[in-house]
């Protein structure tokens, strides 16, 4: 019985170590989107901010491409995106904001501190439309066609590279699509 | 010439560590002291080895050749010298070659001032290190060789990321690790204890330093780490539960645990098994924590070159260390000599509740780390849970063992009485109590968590002190009886003291910070006051101010309060090389609380997006955690700590030994 309680830990440490494996052979920043192809998962948020209009999908179908960002007030890497997504609203890419998990007055609340660089904020507070698209952690980033369909998901911080390399090309390739 | 140098140290080095595992380890197993002799030397000549390649890739950076990779990528020709020094181990690389540095360090302690251990002791010990070092030079030297040549050689080299570029950095990672490799100390004496079959008091007396050195370092290291956050990430938040964070708190826990499993285990022989086990757990925690950050399982802010190579790298040597250690526990624990008898309220038991909160306190924060990762290795949707999810989890066990801390010290050994118990707490209690009601009346009912912080900030600095007050005889004996009471005290009990009440002080900040914290964002001109939890915040001017190699905008800010006026500026600076920019907030320190102000870009019309809060009683927070790593040190210096003080072994009691045994 003894034995038996000494050979806890190491069984215990084979599970984790079981689990640590198999997450090493996915790469947490390519997890493939399922989303990828199809259309925005239907989803109607109300706003952050008292009076704003709130973030429903078909906002994200209106003829234009545009990137839909999760993020959240306690998230710190996306204090980190967000100097880079005001950038991208001075130049004019129509960026939609989700806040994911979020009290709607935090959201607001960091919104207000840190600027605000989205076009229209829905509030996520249950993660609902969060499981509907898939999101895995903040801040994530997809790039919506103009029909509405996600073409391409960004997970982390957008650093400025992604955006030259990746981001910007694609979005410049959805526009030229009829 | 210099990366060659330090190329070739390192193989060396790679090599004596395989020397020192091995002799020491057969020398152990033969009694053979010639062999056990080749292995202390090999662990001198490995520290000398690392320590070369070290000042190797120092040199590098210093004299800026950016021939040498890792020097192009993470420094720059205008980067001032001291931070070309830091980038040293601003990278991954560069970090790990710390890492192994500190590591050769301890292991050169161990031949330098093991001569009181039992031979085979310290051999086997020298072994474990010499195993670990040889798994991480390897790591260092096939997965992320710090010495890679670049050709061509460009004319100057990258940034190191400004956020980095900070006194922080220089201070924050060395102190970290050596909190972090200094369990390697603990790992490899229960590892040898093991093999010996073997652990007593003596084996007590030589961990217990070192446990206490690497916990005073993590103590400072994550200080530091929430200082520097605090100051850098430009909204004075002080924790965030990021992972990386995590990764140096979970050892802390546990070290916490294994300081003070191992204080039983000293005095009354008792807890033996137990405190192997946290010893092992301890050190693949700090592991893990390398792990981490650069396996890229989790994405953190700061994680470095995400590379899955080296993820795989160090699972693989996580998985056989920590994978062979508790094999060899679950082989060899249950052969170890059961501990003395206690009873169920006695100081030993108020130690084992400690270790289980600890030990399930770093469990919730484990779970809440990797829970993306289970829930992947499931295939179920990936979830991250967020500090929300850490403030609900993590408090209802990090209360009752703060209500603990006053708890334990005032047990007796062996057995106690409820009743004298209550008496000896009484006065911490009421005072704490007392604390409650009025800070309930002040901020009123509805905020019952800032009332039961401040109760529990006082129980704690209260109950710490009354350990004096009843060591003293204060009431009882005469001034001239306390007076040599006070003199007579051990260092280790200020040391206790400090520790607790540093702990009450942390509460008491963090109480304040998350409870009374108030902000302001608005648009500023040169000249606009405002006011802000009683102080009136003026715009003075703002102006360019060049820096060494970036430019900033810079604020001058008057800030007037009752008790007077200050200056203070905020800086935004834009590093031209890398095209980022930080901000440097001004910040009024006060004892209690600070102005936190930081600017945003300014507009075209000259006005500036100005942020500032009022953070109450936020420096007790560090304060709290220096004064608790200050407690340590004092601890430290005890002579009853000290190596190779006379041998006391505590005789266990012969009957129903097998009971008290956790």
């Amino acid at each position: 019985m003894r034995r038996l309680l000494f050979l806890m830990p190491v069984i215990a440490f084979m599970l984790v170590a079981a689990a640590f494996l198999a997450g090493l052979g996915r790469d947490p920043s390519k997890l493939p989107s399922t989303l990828i192809g199809k259309s925005l998962p239907a989803f109607n948020l109300p706003p952050v901010r008292a009076g704003d209009v709130g973030l429903k999908s078909q906002d994200l179908s209106s003829g234009q491409p545009a990137l839909l960002n999760v993020f959240a007030s306690w998230c710190v890497s996306c204090r980190v995106e967000h100097p880079m997504l005001l950038e991208l609203k001075a130049e004019g890419v129509p960026v939609q904001g989700l806040d994911w998990k979020d009290e709607a007055a935090d959201g607001a609340r960091y919104l207000a501190q840190n600027g605000d660089p989205y076009t229209l904020v829905g509030n996520d507070r249950t993660g609902r439309a969060g499981i509907d698209l898939g999101v895995a952690g903040v801040p994530e980033t997809f790039v919506v066609d103009r029909k509405g369909q996600v073409r391409y998901k960004h997970i982390g911080p957008i650093a400025p590279e992604d955006w030259v390399r990746t981001i910007k090309p694609l979005l410049d390739r959805l526009r030229a699509e009829s | 010439m210099t990366a060659e140098i330090g190329q070739l140290a390192l193989i060396l080095a790679l090599l004596l560590a395989l020397v020192q595992g091995a002799a020491t380890l057969w020398g152990a197993w033969r009694v053979d002291p010639v062999m056990m002799a080749v292995g202390r030397s090999a662990s001198l000549l490995q520290l000398l080895f690392v320590g070369l390649a070290f000042c190797s890739l120092a040199t590098a950076y210093a004299l800026n050749d950016f021939s040498v990779s890792l020097v192009a990528q993470h420094s720059n020709s205008t980067q001032p010298l001291v931070y070309r020094l830091g980038a040293t181990w601003g990278s991954h690389e560069g970090s790990m070659l710390l890492w192994v540095l500190i590591l050769a360090l301890y292991g050169a302690a161990v031949a330098i001032f093991g001569g009181t251990l039992r031979q085979t002791l310290q051999a086997r010990v020298l072994g474990v290190q010499g195993i670990v070092a040889a798994a991480f030079l390897g790591f260092l030297f096939f997965t992320s060789n710090p010495f890679t040549r670049l050709f061509p050689v460009p004319p100057d080299g990258a940034e190191l990321n400004p956020i980095l570029q900070d006194p922080g950095l220089v201070f924050h990672p060395p102190v970290l690790y050596t909190g972090y490799v200094g369990l390697s100390m603990a790992f490899s004496f229960a590892i040898a204890a093991l093999i010996e079959g073997r652990v007593d008091a003596g084996w007590a007396r030589w961990v217990r330093p070192w446990v206490l050195v690497a916990w005073i370092f993590l103590t400072v290291g994550i200080a530091m780490g929430s200082l520097w956050a605090y100051y850098t990430l430009g909204w004075g938040g002080w924790w965030y539960w990021d992972p990386v964070e995590n990764a140096s708190f979970m050892p802390w826990l546990l070290a916490t645990a294994l300081l003070h499993s191992s204080l039983v285990l000293e005095r009354r022989g008792a807890l033996i098994s137990w405190t192997i086990l946290l010893a092992i757990l301890a050190f693949s925690l700090s592991m893990v924590g390398t792990f981490l950050v650069r396996s890229g399982v989790l994405t953190s802010v700061h994680a470095f070159a995400v590379d899955s190579r080296r993820g795989v790298y160090i699972l693989a040597v996580i998985a056989v260390m920590t994978g062979s250690a508790l094999s060899l526990f679950a082989w060899r624990a249950s052969t170890l000599r059961t501990g003395a008898l206690f009873m169920i309220l006695s100081r030993e038991s108020g130690v084992v509740l400690n270790n289980l909160f600890l030990l399930v306190a770093t469990g919730v924060v484990f779970t809440g780390t990797f829970y993306p990762v289970f829930l992947d290795a499931m295939n179920l949707e990936k979830v991250s849970v967020g500090p929300p999810w850490f403030k609900i989890v993590f408090t209802p066990f990090a209360v009752p063992l703060l209500l603990l801390v006053v708890i334990g010290p005032m047990l007796n050994w062996r057995r106690d009485e409820l009743g004298a118990l209550w008496r000896r707490v009484r006065w911490p209690a009421g005072l704490a109590g007392a604390a409650l009601v009025i800070a309930a009346l002040f901020v009123g009912l509805g905020h019952v968590f800032t009332a039961c912080g401040v109760g529990l900030g006082v129980w704690l600095v209260a109950g710490s002190l009354m350990v004096l007050a009843r060591r003293w005889r204060i009431g009882e004996a005469g001034l001239a009886d306390i007076r040599r009471l006070v003199r007579s005290t051990p260092l280790a009990v200020w040391g206790l003291v400090l520790a607790h009440a540093g702990l009450g002080v942390l509460t008491l900040g963090v109480t304040g910070m998350t409870s009374w914290q108030t902000n302001k964002v608005l648009t500023m001109v040169p000249g606009q006051s405002v006011t802000l939890a009683g102080k009136t915040i003026t715009l003075d001017t703002v102006q360019s101010a060049p820096g060494p190699n970036y430019e900033a905008t810079a604020a001058r800010f008057n800030v007037s309060s009752r008790f007077g006026e200050r200056a203070l500026t905020s800086e935004r600076r834009v590093f031209p090389v890398s095209q980022t920019h930080t901000t440097v907030a001004a910040i009024g320190l006060g004892l209690f609380g600070n102005t936190y102000i930081s600017i945003g870009d300014p507009n075209p019309d000259g006005s500036l997006v100005v942020r500032m809060w009022d953070h109450p009683l936020v420096d007790w927070i560090w304060g709290g955690g220096l004064i608790m790593a200050l407690g340590g040190a004092v601890s430290l210096t005890d002579r009853g700590l000290r190596v190779g003080a006379a041998n006391r072994v505590p005789q266990p009691l012969p009957a129903a030994a097998q009971a008290a045994s956790a």
